[in-house]
């Protein structure tokens, strides 16, 4: 649950202002709008990304499970095990692909094999990856295909046990088949997890949502369940936007 | 439609001059490099009949006049060795933490404008500076201890640097996953960055170790000696050294083969571009490896 | 506001440690500088040490002939350098084809590898006698000797920083100015080179900080005489540097004698004129910087 937050970059521009919305569980809440929206800050706060980052002004609360994660004396460290995020390009960390599912799990300390084996096994089927790279989990992870690897940057994360995955444009760098391989994917961890994507156009957004946000630069215009903003946008801009006036 | 391009004289001049200008820098470069070639071939040319097994690894007789200079190679080895101990984890730590940790601020940019001059402070000061403080008032003597000391600060600059730019080298995206995973900062440096970073780092401690294995003045009044019977047992001992050899037998030893002279110098300039070698190779092939 | 486990806290001060110990360094060896060679002011005599005699024996101790002495060779030695350190990066980066420049900058580090005593005794043993028979000399150990040397001890500083320099100017510079008709000379000379001025500019301060700081070659090679120079032709008689002072009468002083005093009292000199040097050369290149950033912007 985000209440009322609102966010300033050094450089002075108001990243966010005075953005309060309901995230639910186990469903897929999308936010979308133009570039600048202020969409990929929210993410990095929901996560402390930016926590060194050159932000001025901080207000509001995010609250996870009760907790206001923004509290001095919430660990980040800790957080991002719970709010995971996938980043718009694949970024495979220069290791192996079972190192790479295995990463987050031994950065807590755990390396006991038989404990990282089930893990990463694990990791990879839940991002449907295993069938294709189970026979060469011990080569380097540039070595497999854009799609591929953004499932393992899934896995990634998945290893870690999260509650919420945060997708930000997740497929814009990767063909139809692999958009369409994921998508389906999400469908399915939705049951699961609480996913919180933003698209990279209106199409995705439709195609995804749950519930939908619309954010026009940094404001929340309006938020809907289902694909009620798609069909019955309410404010002027929503209806613009997704009408493809502008953006 | 004119009919064809009449010879534009003035077109024609400044072609010639094009022409003339574009000779002159190639000649210039030529004259710049070819000397570096000659000197290279003549040393090997002229020292090369003075190699020989027992040159290498005998001790030197009749004042240096015979014999073999293995007593400098030894001296030489214990030198960078010795400089390598000390400026490398501290010269590869304070670029870990220029590129990685140092904030935006005046604090950092007072430690790059120390780096900066720390690099430009010429060798015969750090001499004074080790003589001073190494040899003086912490009473280490004219030892190997004070010469390595000495020339791991000369060093420093050098490892930093190079240090610092591996490091940048690597991309950052690596990092903001590392960082996303839970990681802390030192892990993400620990575990992604360093590694990646290691064949810079690595190129950076070659070339610094090299410069400092043919360094003269720093060691100077700090630790070498040109006549020593045997081999040092401790650090607190003198040594002798293969740069400050050749200086003397260049000029100072009266009758001294000039055959051995070029021996020697063939010997320092074997090290010093097998080093730049193994640099070069691990450049080549770290670019060959990466995994971004 | 770094993320830290409670056992990385030691690791991560030693870190910020090392990266202030450079700040250390630079105090404590101008601390120890000055601990060991200020005295000499008293100690020589004022009159002494800014006088014009070099004669410690009889504790003369003028430094000005050295002093010149430096300046002579360096100054002699930079104007070699100039034009071979530019020309060569000015061919490496804008002329050389590929395959030249695959073989020309190994060549330029090798170079810049090269022991100073190495160049020292290949001036001893082929250019001193060489300079004395083709110019006619009374000897071939000379300043200019001394200053040829240098100046190749300091080309490869000068060409590698140009390089860096003119490798920072947009290609669409130079683009531009083919698309007009300039010829590829008339781009590097009047566009490129231009555009990498203050890079360029730092590069030779740099390389003059190279050439004065240098000891050994110029100690083999350059006579050894530390007396005033005078008159035209006083680059091809034997001279003497600072830094060759330091290191060939080092030896043989007793410690804490005005000797002694004097010869550290120098390495300030030398410590300073080197700080001096390096803080206009970043000051020029990081004025350079700006400058390009807010005409790029």
């Amino acid at each position: 649950m985000i209440e009322n937050l609102n966010l300033t970059y050094q450089d002075g521009t108001e990243s966010l202002r005075n953005v309060s919305l309901t995230i639910a569980a186990n469903a897929i809440t999308v936010l979308f709008g133009p570039a600048g929206g202020g969409k990929s800050s929210l993410l990095r706060v929901l996560n402390r990304l930016n926590d060194r980052a050159d932000v001025t002004k901080l207000t509001g609360k995010v609250l996870l499970n009760g907790k206001n994660i923004l509290d001095p004396d919430v660990n980040p460290v800790e957080l991002r095990r719970k709010v995971g995020i996938v980043f718009s390009r694949p970024v495979p960390l220069p290791l192996t692909i079972y190192e790479n599912v295995a990463y987050g799990l031994r950065l807590m300390g755990e390396n006991r094999k038989a404990r990282l084996d089930q893990a990463v096994e694990q990791a990879l089927r839940e991002a449907v990856l295993w069938d294709e790279v189970y026979d060469r989990l011990h080569d380097p992870a540039i070595a497999i295909s854009g799609g591929q690897q953004q499932r393992l940057c899934l896995a990634r994360v998945l290893a870690l046990g999260p509650e919420v995955i945060m997708l930000d444009e997740p497929t814009s760098a990767l063909d139809p088949v692999s958009t369409a391989k994921i998508e389906s994917l999400m469908q399915e961890l939705k049951h699961r997890f609480t996913i919180i994507w933003v698209p990279h156009n209106v199409q995705q957004a439709a195609r995804m949502a749950d519930y939908a946000a619309f954010f026009l630069q940094g404001e929340l215009i309006e938020f809907a369940p289902e694909k009620k903003l798609f069909v019955y946008p309410k404010d002027k801009r929503t209806e613009d936007y997704v009408e493809g006036k502008f953006g | 439609m004119e009919d064809g391009l009449k010879p534009n004289p003035i077109l024609i001049d400044s072609h010639r001059k094009e022409k003339v200008s574009i000779w002159l820098l190639r000649l210039i470069t030529l004259f710049t490099v070819l000397p570096i070639l000659a000197i290279v071939i003549y040393i090997i040319v002229k020292g090369a009949p003075s190699i020989s097994w027992e040159f290498i690894t005998a001790f030197p007789r009749n004042g240096m006049r015979e014999g073999g200079i293995w007593p400098a190679i030894v001296g030489t080895l214990y030198l960078t060795v010795g400089t390598a101990i000390f400026s490398v984890p501290l010269g590869v730590a304070a670029g870990i933490y220029l590129a990685e940790y140092a904030p935006d601020n005046s604090w950092t940019r007072l430690i790059r404008i120390a780096i900066i001059n720390l690099a430009g402070i010429p060798s015969v000061v750090y001499g004074l500076f080790g003589l001073g403080v190494f040899v003086l008032f912490l009473n280490f003597g004219t030892s190997i201890l004070a010469s390595c000391l000495t020339l791991s600060i000369m060093t420093l600059p050098t490892i930093i640097s190079t240090t610092e730019e591996a490091l940048r080298q690597v991309p950052y995206s690596f990092r903001a996953v590392s960082r996303s995973l839970g990681a802390t900062h030192w892990q993400t440096t620990w575990r992604i960055v360093l590694p990646q970073a290691m064949p810079g780092v690595l190129t950076g401690v070659i070339l610094g170790l090299e410069r400092a294995a043919g360094e003269t003045a720093p060691i100077l009044f700090t630790g070498v000696s040109f006549f020593l019977p045997q081999l040092p047992k401790s650090i607190f001992d003198a040594t002798m050294a293969l740069p400050y050899h050749i200086f003397v037998i260049s000029t100072s030893v009266p009758g001294m083969s000039v055959q051995i002279q070029y021996g020697t110098v063939l010997v320092l300039l074997f090290f010093v571009l097998g080093m730049n070698l193994l640099a070069s190779l691990v450049r080549i092939r770290a670019r060959a490896r990466r995994q971004w | 506001m770094i993320e830290q486990t409670p056992r990385e806290r030691p690791i991560n001060l030693l870190i910020k440690a090392s990266g202030y110990s450079s700040i250390l360094f630079v105090l404590l060896i101008l601390f120890f500088l000055l601990r060991e060679g200020l005295p000499a002011i008293t100690s020589a005599e004022l009159s002494s040490l800014f006088g014009t005699i070099w004669y410690p024996i009889e504790d003369y101790f003028g430094i000005w002939p050295l002093i010149f002495g430096s300046i002579i060779v360096t100054i002699t030695a930079i104007l070699i350098a100039i034009p071979l350190g530019i020309g060569t990066s000015l061919y490496i980066s804008e002329v050389a084809p590929l395959w030249a420049k695959n073989l020309l900058k190994p060549l330029i580090e090798i170079l810049a590898g090269l022991p100073s005593v190495v160049l020292g005794f290949i001036g001893i043993q082929v250019a001193a006698p060489l300079l004395r028979e083709g110019l006619n000399l009374p000897t071939g150990l000379s300043g200019l000797t001394g200053a040829i040397l240098l100046a190749f001890i300091a080309t490869p500083t000068v060409v590698s920083i140009s390089e860096d320099a003119l490798n920072t100017v947009p290609a669409s510079y130079r683009q531009a100015a083919l698309a007009l008709g300039a010829t590829k000379w008339q781009t590097l000379w009047n566009i490129t080179l231009p555009a990498a001025k203050s890079g360029v500019l730092t590069a030779v301060m740099l390389g003059v900080g190279r050439a004065i700081g240098e000891t050994m070659a110029v100690m083999m090679v350059t006579g050894n005489a530390p007396v005033m120079p005078h008159g035209l032709d006083a680059i091809i008689l034997p001279i003497r540097t600072m830094t060759a002072t330091i290191a060939s009468e080092m030896g043989e002083v007793a410690t804490g004698s005005p000797h002694y005093q004097v010869l550290f009292f120098i390495g300030i000199i030398l410590f300073l004129l080197s700080l001096t040097i390096n803080v206009i050369a970043s000051w020029v290149s990081t004025r350079g910087l700006k400058r390009s950033e807010r005409s790029l912007s």
